[in-house]
């Protein structure tokens, strides 16, 4: 008896204790429009993990739901948007070339955007022992015989890899559907093309190619990123080089169709608080993402700019009319 | 490197570990039993329980779970004949007529043997020569990988029954073709989805392996009355007496010292073929089981080749020597180049990533604890699941003394409830149906099923490394004669397919 009585007045404690950290948001339920071990799966997981282990909220749960390259995730939301108001969706950059895709009835506009949480920037990349040794010696190539320099990149063709291939053609002046862009089913396959020397060149993230990187396997000719990195201080930009170009992967989070402005609020704020625990810290410096925080309406507004330049690219690769 | 296997020994050996890989092995062996849950679904479920744990014992859990789920895939594969994962298939092909034989004991307790020499040649292996085996991943490029496919898909002579030729080819073209559903992976543009969202995966490999193998085999059975005379089950039930011979029989796992000499160069030329295919990314484990089952019946001496499909112990030790050997090969690729080979490995990434460690090059240099112990505990593990599991074979086997009216809405509870948990949408239950009813049919009409599911299978891997084959060579197929490796292995191909006509020519001049 005197157990349960200890053991209430602890819990009650406790309850005590997070009443004042614990806002109005108590718990999070998070899907993954992909199957565990996947991009999507580690970004919800390490915000999740984030989340409670500074308290910022009590209960996070998951749901890994994986079907047509997310899009029955994205289905499952509008269907559910009602009982779901505090359901927060992962997501990426490839929704809004798919958004545009006829094949896809759903676009990111039927979600209601919260944040973008992290960022990987486009690359690059050659063998390390390449005869490309700058970023000019490829495109002086590319100008003379644009079809023999075969790209690997980790997706299929109108995908992320793939556009920012097209994209990198455009900077250099040249028509993007002569990219000839060779599609494998990830970004290690690709990898392993560039390594045994299938293709000379792969367009890629950074996350994907860092290892390799490290390992002095791989070298990255440039990166779609506004500044260098300070994880590759050696990395020139393309915009340094003279090819205004830059192309983020976001991951972030979207809440249900007709979310209620305050309660998008609400998550962002919890997002943006997050961003600046220390608990984040060590899950974002573990996984080596980059923080890449926009919240609200500047993220429908980041949206809405790479809606226009993926249409672009992608009416040029003949992708859309 | 010595002083590496030997802290990989320490770390792999301390108690906490052991205890680790002993219960993932448990735990794998039953999650892997059930139809729908095969390595991958065992892998993930692992995730949340590796947070709390330090690298190298979260890795070696996982791995202990992998191996258990492969064993326990192997189970559900002879008993009743429905493989969980693709890389069983080929086991189900052998394994269960010889369950049906009442020989349930022995066919698992050679499952048990074969996979235990099948992983530990592979543990051996990539322990000496891990880094050096990367190259050989590296050496393979598209367009070999698409000669590989087709010699995989030779395997369909060793499927197919005298005068059965021509079916079986058939079959595997509408494995084929069945394969071809879903998003291109290319172009990512759907084909034959009819504009429904729910065709845009494909179908998955799971519907279809319990469709034609497992449903059409228990409705089957059903319609052809065999409920009624079940040979198992004389008698009334519950009269125990005049079931205890049978049953003690079923559990048996008694192999004779002939029948030992007869496999075990089966499952040594299965181990290291299967080894070498698993250290190539993507197809591994079902490609080698495949392409052990189809050399080993070409091996075989005129004589025992009929009883291939029926029930022969060779047919049944090649693809599960394999398959492990396969598995544990699919480290090569993880741990050295950070690149997974096949869908688990991917899921142990994601695992390994999450620790803040990225397996590469440079992982046996930077965190040589973690190299080592999950090499040496691959090993272990394979132990432990052999200790594990042969005194758990006799009960495993009294499952088919489950009177057959138990039995049959059992199985097809699994097949649904699998098949659900894969893509919770129910319109997946309704294709399985239909696919099964299909099945039904041309079983009846003589046609061999598991050529279906081969040409399903690898038609996938066919179709895109044929594509990227192609945009590589600017749409020449020179790539055939241009690659020594794509040759040599269409040559060897080409020998498959010529040597029942050389063998006849060889006897007539004799």
């Amino acid at each position: 008896m005197n157990f349960l009585v200890k053991n209430l007045f602890l819990f009650g404690l406790v309850l005590l204790c997070c009443a004042p950290v614990a806002a109005a948001v108590e718990r999070l339920h998070l899907l993954i429009p992909g199957g565990a071990g996947g991009g999507w799966d580690s970004t919800a997981r390490g915000v999740g993990r984030a989340l409670t282990d500074a308290n910022l909220i009590e209960v996070v749960s998951f749901q890994n739901m994986s079907g047509a390259g997310g899009a029955k995730a994205v289905s499952h939301m509008i269907e559910t948007a009602e009982q779901n108001q505090h359901v927060l969706m992962v997501n990426s950059t490839p929704i809004v070339a798919r958004s545009l895709m006829p094949v896809f009835q759903q676009s990111w506009r039927d979600l209601t955007p919260v944040a973008a949480v992290i960022g990987d920037y486009g690359i690059v990349a050659v063998r390390s022992d390449s005869s490309f040794t700058t970023l000019e010696d490829l495109f002086a190539q590319l100008k003379v015989a644009p079809r023999d320099v075969k790209i690997a990149g980790g997706s299929n063709r109108g995908g992320l890899d793939h556009l920012i291939a097209a994209a990198m053609f455009r900077a250099a002046g040249l028509p993007a559907a002569d990219a000839r862009y060779v599609a494998y089913d990830a970004g290690g396959k690709a990898l392993l093309a560039l390594l045994s020397g299938e293709t000379p060149v792969m367009t890629a993230t950074v996350g994907d190619a860092m290892a390799m990187v490290h390992a002095g396997k791989v070298r990255i000719l440039a990166i779609a990123a506004p500044k260098r990195l300070p994880e590759l201080p050696q990395v020139p930009t393309f915009t340094e080089l003279g090819y205004p170009l830059t192309f983020i992967n976001w991951r972030g989070f979207f809440g249900v169709p007709g979310l209620a402005d305050e309660a998008q609020k609400e998550l962002a704020e919890l997002l943006l608080r997050m961003s600046t625990t220390p608990e984040w810290e060590a899950v974002r410096a573990r996984h080596g993402w980059v923080n890449n925080f926009v919240v609200g309406s500047e993220f429908t507004k980041y949206l809405e700019t790479q809606e226009q330049i993926t249409g672009e690219l992608m009416r040029e690769l003949g992708f859309i009319q | 490197m010595f002083e590496g296997i030997a802290s990989g020994l320490g770390t792999a050996l301390a108690p906490f570990n052991l205890l680790m890989v002993t219960l993932g092995c448990f735990a794998g062996t039953f999650i892997g039993l059930l139809p729908g849950l095969g390595p991958i679904s065992a892998v993930a479920l692992m995730i949340p329980l590796t947070y709390g744990l330090d690298p190298a014992s979260g890795m070696i859990l996982m791995a202990g779970v992998y191996y258990g789920a492969v064993f326990g895939g192997s189970t559900s594969s002879i008993l009743i004949n429905a493989p969980g994962t693709a890389s069983t298939v080929a086991t189900s092909f052998d394994g269960y007529p010889l369950a049906q034989s009442g020989q349930a004991g022995r066919a698992l307790a050679l499952a048990a043997y074969a996979s235990f020499c099948g992983g530990t040649i592979g543990a051996i292996a990539l322990l000496v020569a891990a880094p050096l085996l990367a190259q050989v991943a590296l050496g393979f490029q598209s367009p070999d990988y698409f000669a590989l496919m087709v010699l995989g898909l030779t395997a369909i002579t060793a499927m197919a029954g005298r005068g059965q030729m021509l079916q079986a080819a058939l079959m595997a073209v509408l494995g084929l073709m069945l394969g071809t559903v879903g998003a291109d992976a290319t172009s990512g543009l759907p084909r034959f989805t009819f504009g429904r969202l729910d065709l845009i995966d494909g179908f998955s490999f799971l519907l279809l392996a319990m469709a034609t193998f497992a449903l059409a085999e228990v409705v089957g059975s059903v319609l052809a009355g065999k409920h009624r005379n079940n040979p198992l089950l004389p008698g009334e039930q519950g009269s125990g007496s005049s079931v205890a011979p049978v049953n003690a029989a079923l559990g048996s796992m008694r192999l004779t010292a002939a029948e030992v000499r007869e496999v075990a160069p089966v499952i040594g030329r299965s181990s290291v073929l299967g080894f070498l295919v698993g250290v190539l990314p993507g197809v591994g484990a079902t490609l080698a089981s495949f392409i052990a089952y189809g050399v080993e019946r070409n091996l075989a001496p005129q004589a025992l080749r009929a009883r291939f499909g029926k029930g022969s112990l060779r047919g049944l030790a090649a693809p599960e020597a394999a398959n492990n050997a396969a598995s544990t090969g699919s480290f090569v690729p993880l741990l050295t180049l950070g690149i997974p080979g096949s869908g688990t490995t991917a899921i142990m990434l994601g695992a390994l990533v999450a620790y803040g460690i990225q397996p590469g090059p440079r992982l046996f240099v930077d965190h040589p604890e973690v190299f080592w112990s999950v090499i040496v505990s691959m090993y272990v593990g394979n132990l432990v699941l052999l200790l594990l599991n042969l005194p758990l074979i006799p009960y495993l086997a009294r499952l088919l003394r489950v009177p057959t009216q138990l039995l049959v809405p059992m199985v097809i509870l699994f097949c649904v409830v699998g098949v659900y948990l894969v893509s919770f949408n129910t319109v997946d239950i309704q294709i399985m149906v239909v696919i099964a009813l299909v099945a039904l049919l041309l079983k009846g009409l003589g046609f061999p099923m598991a050529p279906v599911l081969l040409g399903f299978i690898l038609g996938g891997y066919l179709e895109d490394n044929l594509q990227r084959a192609l945009i590589l060579y600017d749409g020449s197929v020179r790539f055939l004669w241009e690659r020594p490796a794509s040759l040599g292995i269409m040559g060897v191909t080409l020998l498959f397919l010529l040597w029942p006509m050389l063998e006849r020519w060889r006897g007539i001049n004799r």
